[in-house]
């Protein structure tokens, strides 16, 4: 069966069963490496995409609940030689070890960012409460969100919060 | 001698692994069968003994330097990139690493116990000063000029205002020469790279999507596969009915081999369905039953077949009235990667076979699938690809057996991925071993004088090996049976590692009550046995101190010699704000030391820790620490490595435990088994590194566990005025301490 997919701004028409999780389809038929397979039970952030904006395990999401929805992988945000702010953040902090469940925590980040370039610390953490990370990488990871946030208000200080 | 050192195949694209669908445009020429594209495992042997092995400059001037060592995440890569980037007089950037591959690298055995810089770097450095030497004589003769007054820039040397590059030096050199050994290393103060903070050429890539990682391969005509595991160990499959399998989308085979059992798709979700299937339909004979979990420490010490000296000095005999005495115990943990394990095998047209592994050996992970296959090892190639971090021997080289068994049962030419489900890599990885220690020290006139320490261990290290280290293996017919370990005592240690204290003490007796064999699948896991034992030596120094009625700082000092260790203690202690630091309620402070192994990196921690009476709740609060790894090639990366060091410690030591009932693992998932998440994490991490330059590198991604269980428990012990001596320290175990007073 076909399912249509906007995937990073484009369509695609995924011949797939439609109760196949949206990760094995961004890495199987679209060749997108950013989303991860953890645990494929929703406990921990390796598989974090964006639709509409939010937020989402893709590794509990079929694709049959996802037509007409926008889905957002890290891939769209920027390349090695344009990246976005959360990328140069994570570069500059050099905030990977493995850097495996690096890509989930920079969504889930994007996510809050998009909405707030300037959370605090607890509102931060709230957003990672899903992510997790073996290798110990937690204090980087927090400190290049901050970064990450920063450089995303200086871009454009109308997204600022009030207050 | 016919290695290729062609850029293709596995190319380093901007820092990102790009794997190349081309693989066989690189492999041996002369060894490629004709009619077949496919790469060729090499029989060629690498002599780790000659310079061409480890650094290869062709005509272009391009540099190519491999390793036996592999890329775990803790940035290595990254780190002897830089080695030889010093010693060659050029930029890090201008170097090509091949990292562990039995066609390409020299065997360096296992990448494990912190020793890829004191081997795989300090052989670089020392091959990468001697091709600097060849090229600079080289050079001298054709320019008839003596070789001191050539100046090395830019991948040139420079005479006056003549010069020749490096290319045009190599082609004209014989680079096919035995290791000198006594090639002359840069001194300390001319250093340029080695010490600077060079960003890690990884991060670029897994930040953007690069394919990085085994899971990202996607070689032409891949099949995937699952595999069926069996409920419990031992288990054998009674019977399966695989014809409705067999008929599902996308089903190529159901393969069954005795007990083990895997199904294999067109396409990847297509497995995980099929296996959910064939799981249902299959019918096992129960294995062993396992022990009683809530007492598993005495089943530990039943199944005790031998003592072992570890060390023992004058006349260890804790009396008297200051007289400290404890059993501590750890539980199994797991290694728990963030991805489960992956492996991917293909064989060729030539009855040969290629595995992909995050392995972290690749020449003994070789040897037992060619045991299991009935292969010589030169007809099998194994290549490392990163996997997700590991921190020791995890479900690697069983993903990759189980690639290679299915593998060698398809037509040549079809790869075949293995992906490890969740609850797979949880119930089946080999665990870090339970332990058990009890602690006898005696005070006198403030200091210690008599210590005596039983350690309850198995050998941590069941590595492949033998075939019978690897799942696959035992499941299939004509079953590998693992090797029998046997007590060994070594200055590094094993389940013995730091039991015997760096501490001046007069009169010890350290024992290893040695365990054969364990109810649970183990195998090595970040320090061995260094993070139990110096759990246990370092809670023991701080009740000492207190029966000395001494500062625990000042006590540790008080009974340390080497100028190193003190040298930590002290930054520690003053970077941390020991004898200053105001805490609040529910609040203590802890500290702890160990040198990693006796005779790798220095490491001292302190730690402010929050007890929460009401709940149990223990939250590592802060912790400081100061590092000394000899050496530094990249300070950053040292911190990097020490702040997750301290990270997942303080994970084992506040939550982690396998569990298991009778017939199986339960801790299957991460809801099943907890570990360190945001809202736990500490406030903040500081490490400081002292660098010793010219000194050895002592490598630095343990050092950290051990001292950081102590540091915590010391912390706990001054928040609530109790030792706990269980690890980990979960709720339930704080309240019921409280609870008993
Ligand atoms: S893979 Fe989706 S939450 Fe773990
Ligand atoms: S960096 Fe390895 S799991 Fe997070």
């Amino acid at each position: 069966m076909t399912v249509k997919l906007k995937v990073n701004g484009t369509v695609h028409e995924v011949d797939a069963d439609p109760a196949t999780p949206l990760l094995y389809v961004l890495r199987e038929d679209l060749e997108l490496n950013a989303a991860k397979y953890g645990c494929g039970l929703g406990q921990c952030g390796s598989c974090m995409v964006l639709v509409d904006g939010e937020a989402t395990l893709s590794c509990v999401v079929p694709i049959l609940a996802l037509a007409e929805r926008e889905i957002t992988t890290l891939e769209s945000l920027g390349t090695q030689d344009d990246p976005a702010p959360i990328q140069s953040a994570f570069i500059e902090l050099q905030a990977a070890q493995c850097g495996y469940c690096i890509p989930g925590m920079m969504m889930s980040a994007q996510a809050l960012l998009q909405r707030n370039a300037a959370p605090s610390d607890q509102e931060i953490r709230d957003a990672l409460r899903t992510n997790l990370c073996r290798c110990g990488t937690h204090m980087r990871i927090l400190a290049a969100i901050r970064r990450a946030g920063e450089m995303m208000s200086a871009q454009a200080p109308a997204n600022r919060r009030a207050g | 001698m016919n290695i290729p050192t062609s850029r293709r195949g596995f190319l380093l694209g901007s820092g990102a692994l790009m794997v190349s669908f081309s693989l066989g445009a690189e492999a041996q020429e002369g060894e490629v069968q004709a009619g077949t594209n496919a790469p060729q495992p090499t029989v060629t042997a690498i002599d780790s003994e000659r310079l061409d092995s480890w650094i290869r400059i062709d005509e272009n001037g391009d540099i190519t330097v491999f390793t036996g060592k592999a890329e775990l995440g803790q940035g290595i890569r990254t780190a002897l990139t830089q080695v030889a980037a010093e010693e060659l007089e050029v930029e890090p950037g201008e170097i090509e690493l091949i990292t562990a591959d039995t066609g390409r690298t020299p065997n360096e055995g296992f990448t494990a116990g912190s020793m890829s810089m004191p081997n795989s770097g300090t052989s670089i450095r020392n091959a990468a000063a001697q091709m600097r030497r060849l090229l600079v004589e080289a050079a001298a003769r054709t320019l008839a000029v003596a070789p001191e007054s050539l100046t090395l820039q830019g991948k040139k040397i420079r005479s006056g205002g003549r010069s020749l590059s490096y290319g045009e030096v190599a082609a004209a050199l014989n680079l096919e020469v035995p290791l000198a050994g006594d090639a002359v290393l840069k001194a300390p103060e001319a250093l340029k790279v080695i010490g600077r903070d060079v960003p890690r050429v990884d991060i670029p890539g897994k930040v953007t999507g690069a394919p990085a990682y085994i899971q990202d391969m996607r070689l032409p005509g891949m099949l995937h596969a699952r595999v069926v595991r069996p409920p419990g160990y031992g288990a054998t499959l009674a019977e399966v009915d695989t014809s409705a399998i067999e008929a599902m989308p996308g089903v190529v085979r159901v393969l069954r081999d005795a007990d083990f059992l895997a199904v294999i798709t067109e396409r990847e979700f297509q497995a995980v369905t099929a296996m959910r299937a064939l799981a249902r339909l299959a019918r096992w004979n129960a294995g062993a039953e396992l022990p009683d979990q809530a007492d598993i420490q005495n089943v530990l010490r039943g199944l005790e077949s031998e003592v072992g000296t570890v060390a023992e000095q004058g006349d260890a005999n804790p009396s008297g009235d200051k007289v400290f005495e404890a059993r501590f115990t750890r539980p199994y943990q797991m290694h728990g990667s963030i991805g489960p394990s992956c492996g991917i095998a293909r064989l060729e047209p030539d009855g040969t076979l290629t595995v992909w592994s995050h392995t972290q050996g690749v020449y003994p992970d070789r040897a037992a699938i060619a045991e299991m296959l009935g292969l010589e090892p030169g007809r099998v190639r194994v290549i490392h690809v990163e996997g997700s971090g590991c921190y020791g021997h995890n479900g690697a080289d069983d993903a990759a057996a189980d690639a290679a068994l299915i593998a060698s049962r398809l037509p040549p030419g079809r790869p075949v991925r293995v992906q490890w489900m969740r609850e797979q890599e949880n119930a089946w990885e080999p665990f870090g071993p339970a332990m058990s220690i009890t602690v006898r020290g005696a005070v006198r006139n403030g200091r210690i004088s008599d210590f005596a320490f039983d350690l309850w261990s198995n050998i941590h290290t069941t590595r492949p090996g033998g075939a019978g280290a690897l799942l696959a293996a035992r499941q299939k017919s004509d079953p590998a049976t693992p090797n029998v370990p046997r007590i060994q005592i070594s200055p590094s240690g094993n389940g013995d590692r730091n039991a015997n204290p760096l501490y001046a003490i007069p009169n010890k007796r350290i024992l290893w009550h040695f365990i054969p064999e364990m109810p649970l699948r183990v195998s090595a896991m970040r320090a061995l046995g260094a993070y139990a034992n110096v759990f246990a030596l370092e809670s023991a120094m701080d009740e000492l101190a207190r029966l000395a009625e001494a500062d625990p700082v000042a006590f540790r000092l008080g009974h340390l010699e080497d100028e190193r260790a003190r040298a930590v203690v002290q930054m520690a202690a003053e970077r941390f704000g020991w004898e200053t630091a105001k805490l609040g309620p529910g609040r203590g402070k802890g500290f702890a030391f160990a040198r990693y192994k006796n005779l790798a990196a220095y490491l001292a921690v302190a730690v402010e820790v929050e007890v929460e009476r009401e709940t149990g709740r223990t939250r590592l609060v802060r912790a400081v620490a100061a590092i000394d790894s000899g050496q530094a090639v990249s300070p950053n990366g040292i911190r990097n490595q020490t702040e997750g060091g301290i990270l997942q410690a303080a994970s084992w030591t506040l939550y982690e435990a396998v569990t298991f009932d009778r017939r199986q693992i339960t801790s299957v998932d991460w809801s099943s088994y907890p570990i360190l998440r945001f809202a736990s994490v500490p406030d903040s991490v500081d490490v400081h590194v002292i660098d010793r330059p010219g000194e050895p590198f002592l490598g630095t991604g343990e050092a950290a566990q051990g001292p950081v269980a102590g540091a915590i428990g010391n912390a706990v012990r001054d928040a609530i005025g109790l030792r706990l001596t269980d690890l980990p320290f979960t709720r339930q175990r704080v309240l019921a301490a409280l609870a008993a007073g």
